[in-house]
């Protein structure tokens, strides 16, 4: 084990910080700029500023900040954990570094296949945006998934990739895929295109939001059992949620965590099937063959 | 006359918001179908834990979507449209 240079230990203690730092800013927000609120109630994101655009004045919200954060946090870890890696490893992290990769590399492989293969690091990129989104708030932000604006933009950019991969074999390929399998049911079909994006938009905000909702009533209600309850007690022993000490952690553990990594699982999964099942494999190779063949021919 | 009318609008978006949350019902019945086939399909094979699972919760998330598309419904008829419909309200009497 060779010693670490000075040089190293400071670039490493900087990634770190990089890695810390977005979520820590994000708290110091939190706090200096979120109203008290009386008891307990749901709100969206709070509006930071709006910037004045042509069209329609642009909102800066928390989830677009926070969803930032998140992004500057991956980029550290993902800095931090490719510093100094070599041919021969030997070092912990890179092992990590080289299992997480491994892991994606599997899972797009057997999902999409072969040609796909240089899909593996959009696919981690967009479960680890996703999942530390939903894990955000945990910290007590604001998670940018329980904003439909966050997660339809990603289900938008999914829609663009299934658009471009179902059109690789020109326009008249594209349009004809409508039409499969009688002619009848092209308008459902135009349909179904349509709601792909919706649906997924639809079911990652909805996991969230649904949590969230049920935790702030659970919250509520415990409040209220414990003024019945402790409601005798003088003063701040009276008014103080004694049960809500606790119990919510219980519903947070599925509702915070499990769900959460399992909608960023989900998203990534629903991500490689409908790109790859949007492209028509067959008629590619068939058309590859051809485009060989006619080269051979003019050689 | 216009505490009824507002009355109205809210008690409305109470009730189209339980109604549409029936839609449960469905996702319900159909992910207990999903698990209840998984737990056989354990019992039969249990080396095949693992891929039976994920596509369990696969299968899961994707029939839970229609229970979504009611849950986002309930929510926008709870948080959005009283507001609205009695803005739209207010301004057509002034």
């Amino acid at each position: 084990m060779k010693v670490k240079s000075r040089r190293f230990m400071a670039v490493d203690i900087l990634y770190i910080l990089l890695m810390v730092l977005p979520m820590v800013c994000g708290i110091i927000l939190q706090i200096l700029t979120k109203p008290p609120t009386e008891g307990i109630e749901i709100a969206g994101a709070r509006i930071f500023f709006t910037i004045p655009m042509p069209l329609q004045d642009l909102p800066i919200t928390e989830s677009q900040v926070n969803s930032f954060l998140v992004v500057l946090t991956i980029l550290g870890f993902a800095l931090f954990i490719t510093h100094g890696i070599s041919v021969e490893g030997g070092s912990r992290r890179q092992i990590i570094a080289e299992w997480i990769v491994e892991v994606t590399d599997n899972m797009v492989n057997t999902n999409m296949g072969e040609y796909f293969a240089a899909f593996a690091p959009f696919v981690a990129g967009i479960m680890a945006l996703s999942a530390l989104s939903s894990l955000m708030s945990l910290l007590g932000l604001y998670p940018p998934t329980s904003d439909m604006n966050i997660v339809g933009g990603w289900a938008l950019l999914v829609f663009v990739l299934i658009t471009y991969y179902k059109g690789k074999c020109g326009p008249i390929v594209y349009m004809k895929s409508f039409t499969e399998p009688a002619a009848l049911l092209t308008p459902l079909n135009v349909i179904s295109e349509i709601a792909t994006p919706v649906s997924m938009a639809f079911r990652h905000y909805g996991n969230i939001l649904s949590g969230t909702v049920i935790s702030v009533l659970l919250a509520a209600g415990l409040q209220g059992v414990s003024n019945m309850i402790f409601g005798w007690l003088p003063g701040f022993l009276g008014e103080f949620g004694w049960l809500r000490i606790g119990i919510p952690a219980v519903l947070s553990l599925y509702f915070d965590i499990f769900s959460g990594c399992l909608q960023a699982f989900i998203f990534a999964m629903l991500t490689m099937l409908y790109i790859s099942g949007a492209f028509p494999q067959d008629e590619f190779e068939r058309r590859q063959r051809l485009k060989l063949e006619k080269q051979k021919t003019i050689k | 006359m216009l505490e009824l009318a507002i009355g109205i609008i809210l008690g409305c978006c109470a009730l189209g918001a339980g109604m549409a949350m029936i839609a449960g019902i469905g996702p319900g019945i159909g992910e207990g179908n999903a698990v209840a086939k998984a737990c056989e399909a354990i019992g039969r094979q249990p080396e095949s834990k693992g891929a039976v699972t994920t596509t369990m919760l696969m299968g899961c998330a994707i029939a839970e979507t229609t229970g979504l598309y009611a849950l986002v419904i309930a929510i926008l008829l709870i948080f959005l449209a009283p507001g609205r419909l009695v803005n739209i309200l207010l301004s057509s009497i002034a």
